[in-house]
């Protein structure tokens, strides 16, 4: 019977179907009925491909209703028919096609293939979704095969391939079935073959599909040895010798060790007047009089055998314990294993490009969040400890500003200049209110602002709540621009660089080309020179201050759109926003830049080195930073010589 | 005899600029010196050398007997070692008592734990005393030395100076801002300072120059351009287009 | 010499008679001892006021007088309390392991003890394993010896890092507090070994005096507060008066002109940085048991720069300054954070103190630096009459950290 459905098959894979066909999937259902309602996974095999084979337009379907159970037998006249749900009832239909009127649930009996027959039915299905009219559905089923890949959807992969008319379906059609070969095919060189086409290709799906061929099992060498050893492990070195005895233990070759806890249990079990194994009660507060108590337990016999650490040691001695390919021909692994070497290496190119843009996106926020302080240090020797709380500033007037303008853009547009003037305003009140009175006291300007800092937080969280509030950027920013799987960039980021690095060229320009930014470089290498120049200080002064604040607002509009928005946000970047300061050296936009970048590439690196654990990434970076300090006390770009004034 | 001070090819770049061009100078033990040369000569950054405020990029700095390099120590270091170094601006400690300076500016262990421990003795009052005394100071010993006119400053320092007993004593612009007794006091002083050690005067006053009537070494564009007493120096032809002649 | 010393010095023996007058006064009205007018609970807060005005001197000692701005004392001061923190929640801890250990049937064994207490402390974090650093835990001698050799060495290796390359000034105060912030950041993860941000707690329970009454304790701690602050005060006021303290006024002032008087500048820097940072840490020993918890944001900056904040307002350059701000600023923050005080209504708005008192904190404190520079300090020189020198001029010396001026006219 199994032998004619055979050669059914098989000579139907061959012959074309052609409208003879019809009626033949009905007929070969009917010939091997007894497999069909009692299917077994190891034998029903063939009966499927012969159905799928047959070319019968309903094989289809008779396929699909028997993996959804809906292949049912009429009680009445045992006849096999598809059922459809239809109201309370069931439609019911022969399997050529013809309508075979409606029952009940309880007139039919519904044939229910196991797991395995139903994976081997879907499979069989893939043929048709696969050539199917519509391109949805065969990239459905491309989707689903790769979800979930299996030697059985290999061939009509294969199959599908040719008539494929869709570039991008075939293309995909065609990467799939290198996938399937290097793990399904039958031929170790064309397994190789596959593995070798994919070259050093990143993709995650390529390292997902060559992954599961390098999976390794850890087992003891007893008898056979495995034919694919990946590495041999030695104990002490490779595994500890617990882990090793627990091999040993679940391979049987071993007896179980006594647990602390079991030891204990036993002993209290076999207490007796006061003595266990002729050791007194209270003498058992060590290990070692316990173990001596089980011991003469053991010899009596009372207790079952355990091992001992030296015969433990022993056992994981006397034998070998090695990883073992679970892929048992070693030309494939090797091959999957070269040509993972070879992606990873490319992915570690990628990720170091990812790990750059990730940093110059930081260094861009960085840079922004600490050219204000720059500036008002570089020219006043001030250090502002309320910058954060302007940045936080900045970020609450873009939340208040989208409370009345709903579209995004625009909204975006108006809290930019409004950040600036409300924290240029703020700056410059600050400067003529307190700092003016505090020149030349560097650290009571520290503290008095210190002062400001802790009012103006408790005051914005008074106003605006502890919870996060909402600034959402706009449409045109959602998303990321991606290069390939390793490397992309959100939008957000791209638009804060482009920020940065036009704030960059604003204060080269207004450094370099303006009337005050010659006043300010004047002050700030000398300001009594410059005062009796005709420059007023005082106004310098209270612009470098108004400006530098301003900044810090634009900064907080910035760093608002990708982080939450609390009272506490601008104190978060106000630490960075000071080492980049220090690092990069005063009075200099080149310096803050550089200190900027620094700070910020540091930063990607350590959270990369050790991603699990951003705190302390943070901690190692002001650890650097503190050495660093070491060897460049006035930051990277310093002021030399005279000029520095010392 | 041999020198007590040892500079030589010493040579110090700021930023491209060369400050002190392989200058070379040599000092004796019991010894006055005037140094003289135009704003920019570097006389203030030889005297920043020797006192460890700046690292030259080449040459060597010797002092005392052993001929120790001063290169290799900090300011402090050369201080102990006996260099002691006046101000042009009075720097004394104007919070602190007029004694309070002096005490700080006795010889005295220095490191923490015996400043800690130490205690002035009778013979450290009197020192003080005699110094004061010494200055005109007498009087305000228990004064905050903020409240010193400039010239009682000028003389606390120099007070503070001798208190430290330097073997070398460097003096910036002793006569700026002195009255023209002041000034006669202090030529006198630093005469009889040299009796018994260095001392190395930076001034622009010729006539103070003059009036200390001892060799001299004029500076020029960070090297020795000549070297002996006032009246020779003063007719070197060079030493006139350079500096007299541009006045 | 001490009596000529304190003949020099009337101030220490009125402050220490007055503390002495003080501690008595609230052992009387404690419930311990007396008529139970102060709770147990205020007589801590006391007693921690006395710790914090410890800590307050420390600091007034490293900036006040050396003008050192360090935002990292508190740092000091917190490691000092994980330190005993450890040994407290240890020692603790085993007599709980040990007496559930002894339901068992056997006797416990040292391995199982050290495992019970393991479990217990590190459950929280997600292991059973005593990290290396509680290896002294065991002992209280050992551990108090940590208490001090942990925040010293700290204290030295960062000072010598720092004063060697010569940062000074603000730039010194930034390093410190990023110091601050990295010591902060590194406690607060899981596995520093001492709880992340669960911190260390229950160290209000004594190991040994489980039947000893809080309110006993408390006053012992009280008593033991107002010891160290009387020792820390009378020490501190000797170093201040003879030559270290002129020299370390001198160094505020203009440091480059010490050095050329030939003082080991750095030295004297790093000297004052670690004994300061001991007697933070010790502060610390004392405070955290009577406060019961530490976690890692008692070391966040913020802490030392209240520290500072206090030490201004109390009048930085004398110590007693230090001890009234301190003293002050933080019993007025406890009553103003208490939310005991009934609200405002100013109109339309409701003024809550809790809310508002940060910012009356922070305005004041502006307007102390900027008005009255000697703060609290500053009264007791009018009510002496002490005229303060007519000085003009130039500033009092060229660094960051001299007194100016203008302050000196005040």
């Amino acid at each position: 019977m199994r032998l004619i459905a055979c050669l059914l098959a098989a000579l139907l894979c061959f012959l074309p179907a052609l409208s003879r066909a019809e009626g033949l999937a009905a007929q070969i259902v009917a010939d091997n009925r007894a497999q069909i309602e009692k299917p077994s996974r190891q034998t029903i095999g063939p009966v499927i491909a012969a159905i799928a084979g047959s070319g019968d337009a309903m094989a289809d379907d008779i396929l699909s209703a028997w993996a959804d159970k809906r292949l049912v037998i009429r009680k009445a006249d045992g006849a096999l028919l598809i059922a459809t749900p239809e109201g309370p009832g069931l439609a019911l239909m022969g399997l050529d096609g013809t309508p075979a009127g409606t029952a009940t649930r309880a007139e039919v009996t519904e044939l229910k293939p196991n797991a395995g027959v139903r994976g081997l039915i879907a499979s069989a299905l893939v043929q048709f979704t696969l050539t199917d009219p519509d391109p949805a559905r065969r990239a459905e089923a491309l989707s689903s095969i790769a979800r979930d890949p299996s030697a059985e959807t290999l061939a009509p992969l294969r199959a599908a391939i040719t008539t494929e008319t869709d570039p991008d379906l075939k293309a995909q059609k065609e990467r799939l079935e290198r996938f399937l070969t290097l793990r399904f095919d039958p031929d170790p060189t064309a397994r190789v073959a596959a593995i070798e086409s994919l070259g050093a290709d990143i993709a995650l799906d390529t390292r997902a599909a060559l992954n599961p061929l390098l999976a390794t099992t850890r087992m003891v060498v007893a008898g056979n040895v495995p034919p694919n050893i990946a590495r041999p492990l030695i104990p002490g070195r490779d595994i500890t010798e617990d882990e090793a005895y627990a091999l040993l233990v679940g391979a049987g070759l071993a007896p179980a060790r006594l647990s602390p806890e079991d030891q204990r249990a036993a002993l209290v079990t076999h207490l007796s007047g006061g003595m266990v194994g002729g050791i007194a009660l209270a003498d058992l507060n060590s290990q070692a009089a316990r173990d001596r108590a089980y011991t003469a337990l053991e010899a009596a016999g009372t207790v079952p055998t355990a091992a001992t650490d030296d015969e433990a040691r022993a056992a994981v001695a006397a034998h070998r314990f090695v990883d073992a390919y679970v892929e048992q021909d070693r030309a494939v692994t090797d091959a999957a294993a070269a040509a993972l070497a070879r992606i990873d290496r490319k992915v570690a190119l990628m990720q170091a490009a990812d790990l750059g843009l990730d940093a110059l996106s930081l260094a861009a926020i960085y840079f922004l969040a600490a050219i204000g302080l720059a500036i008002t240090f570089g020219v006043m020797g001030v250090i502002n400890m309320a910058h954060g709380e302007f940045i936080t500033m900045g970020a609450y007037t873009g939340f208040v500003v989208q409370l009345f303008v709903p579209d995004y853009t625009l909204s975006i547009l108006i809290a930019l200049p409004l950040a600036f003037a409300i924290t240029f305003g703020a700056g410059v009140a600050m400067e003529r209110l307190v700092i003016r009175h505090l020149y030349k006291r560097p650290l009571e300007t520290l503290l008095a602002t210190f002062g400001i800092s802790i009012a103006l937080q408790q005051i914005l969280k008074n106003v605006f709540g502890t919870q996060a509030r909402p600034l959402t950027a706009p449409g045109w920013l959602d998303g990321a621009l991606t290069f390939n799987d390793v490397v992309s960039i959100s939008y957000i980021r791209i638009a804060i660089f482009v920020l940065a690095v036009i704030f960059l060229l604003f204060f080269l320009w207004l450094m370099k080309r303006t009337r005050l930014g010659l006043e300010v470089r004047a002050v700030t290498q000398n300001p009594t020179m410059a005062a009796s120049m005709g420059i007023n200080p005082d106004r310098i002064n209270m612009l470098t201050f108004g400006l530098g604040s301003g900044i810090a607002g634009i900064a907080g509009v910035a760093i608002g759109l990708y982080a939450k928005v609390t009272s506490e946000m601008g104190a978060d970047y106000i630490v960075q926003s000071f080492m980049t300061v220090v690092v990069g050296g005063v009075g200099n936009v080149w310096g803050t830049l550089a200190g900027a970048t620094m700070i910020g590439s540091l930063q990607k690196l350590i959270e990369f080195l050790n991603p699990s654990n951003t705190l302390a990434a943070q901690t190692y970076m002001i650890l650097f930073i503190i050495l660093f300090i070491q060897f460049r006390p006035r930051g990277i770009i310093a002021l030399r010589g005279r000029a520095a004034g010392d | 005899m041999t020198a007590l001070l040892e500079v030589s090819g010493v040579s110090v770049t700021f930023d491209g600029f060369r400050a002190i061009n392989n200058l070379s100078f040599n000092i004796g033990p019991a010894e006055l010196r005037a140094i003289i040369g135009p704003n920019g000569a570097g006389k203030t950054t030889f005297m920043d050398i020797v006192t460890g405020k700046t690292r030259p990029d080449t040459g060597t700095v010797t002092f005392g007997e052993r001929s120790v390099s001063l290169l290799s120590m900090n300011e402090a270091q050369i201080a102990r070692e006996g260099i002691g170094r006046k101000f042009q601006r009075p720097t004394v400690f104007e919070d602190q008592t007029v004694e309070a300076n002096l005490i700080l500016a006795l010889k005295a262990p220095r490191s923490p734990w015996r400043v800690l421990l130490w205690k002035p003795g009778p013979a450290d009052h009197a020192r003080v005393r005699e110094l004061a005394r010494d200055v005109g100071l007498a009087d305000h010993l228990h004064r905050k030395s903020g409240e010193l006119s400039h010239g009682q400053k000028q003389w606390l320092e120099i007070a503070m100076l001798l208190a430290q007993e330097p073997r070398l004593l460097l003096v910036d612009e002793p006569a700026a801002g002195m009255t023209p007794a002041e000034r006669e006091q202090t030529t006198a002083l630093l005469v009889s300072l040299a009796k018994t050690r260095a001392v190395v005067v930076v001034e622009h006053d010729m006539d103070f120059v003059r009036r200390l009537n001892c060799k001299v070494t004029v500076l020029h564009e960070g090297a020795v351009l000549a070297e002996g007493s006032l009246d020779h120096v003063t007719r070197d032809p060079q030493v006139i287009s350079v500096y007299l002649g541009r006045g | 010499m001490t009596r000529s010393f304190l003949a020099r010095n009337p101030s220490v023996l009125i402050f220490i008679g007055l503390l002495a007058v003080f501690t008595l006064c609230v052992t009387l009205m404690s419930e311990a001892f007396g008529a139970g007018v102060i709770s147990t609970s205020f007589v801590k807060t006391l007693g921690k006021t006395l710790c914090l005005c410890l800590v307050a001197l420390a600091m007034d000692l490293i900036w006040g007088y050396a003008g050192i701005l360090s935002l990292g004392h508190m740092a000091f001061f917190a490691l000092g309390g994980y330190m005993i923190g450890m040994w407290l929640m240890y020692a603790r801890t085993e007599e709980i392991v040990v007496a559930a250990l002894s339901q068992g049937g056997l006797p416990a064994t040292p391995e199982e003890i050290t495992q019970g207490i393991a479990t217990q402390i590190f459950g929280v974090v997600g292991s059973s394993d005593l990290p290396v650093i509680w290896s002294f835990a065991h002992s209280l001698p050992l551990q108090l010896l940590m208490a001090l050799a942990v925040p010293g060495v700290l204290a030295l290796i960062f000072g010598w890092l720092a004063f060697r390359s010569r940062v000074t000034g603000v730039y010194l105060s930034i390093l410190t507090q990023a110091m601050t912030l990295a010591l902060a950041l590194y406690l607060f993860q899981n596995d520093s070994g001492l709880r992340g941000n669960n911190g260390l707690s229950g160290l209000q329970n004594l190991p040994g005096l489980a039947d000893t009454s809080q309110d006993l304790v408390s006053i012992w701690f009280f008593w033991a507060s107002a010891l160290a602050l009387a020792l820390g005060y009378l020490t501190l006021n000797w170093v201040v008066s003879g030559k270290f303290g002129s020299v370390i006024r001198a160094i505020r002032d203009d440091e480059a002109r010490v050095r050329f008087l030939g003082y080991p500048v750095e030295v004297y820097k790093l000297f004052l940085f670690t004994l300061t940072a001991l007697i933070a840490a010790l502060a610390g020993v004392l405070y955290y048991p009577q406060a019961g918890i530490i976690n890692p944001a008692e070391l966040a900056p913020i802490a030392s720069i209240y520290l500072a904040v206090w030490v201004a307002i109390g009048g930085r350059g004398r110590l007693y300054g230090a001890v009234i701000g301190a003293a002050f600023v933080s019993l007025m923050s406890s009553v103003f954070t208490s939310g005991r005080l009934p609200d405002i209504t100013l109109g339309p708005v409701r003024l809550n103190w809790v809310d508002w008192w940060l910012v009356i904190l922070g305005l004041t404190f502006v307007a102390v630096t900027l008005f009255a520079p000697k703060g609290i300090g500053g009264l007791f020189d009018r009510l002496r009459h002490i005229a303060p020198p007519d000085r003009k001029g130039a500033p009092l010396g060229p660094d960051d950290g001299a007194f100016q001026e203008q302050e000196a006219q005040r």
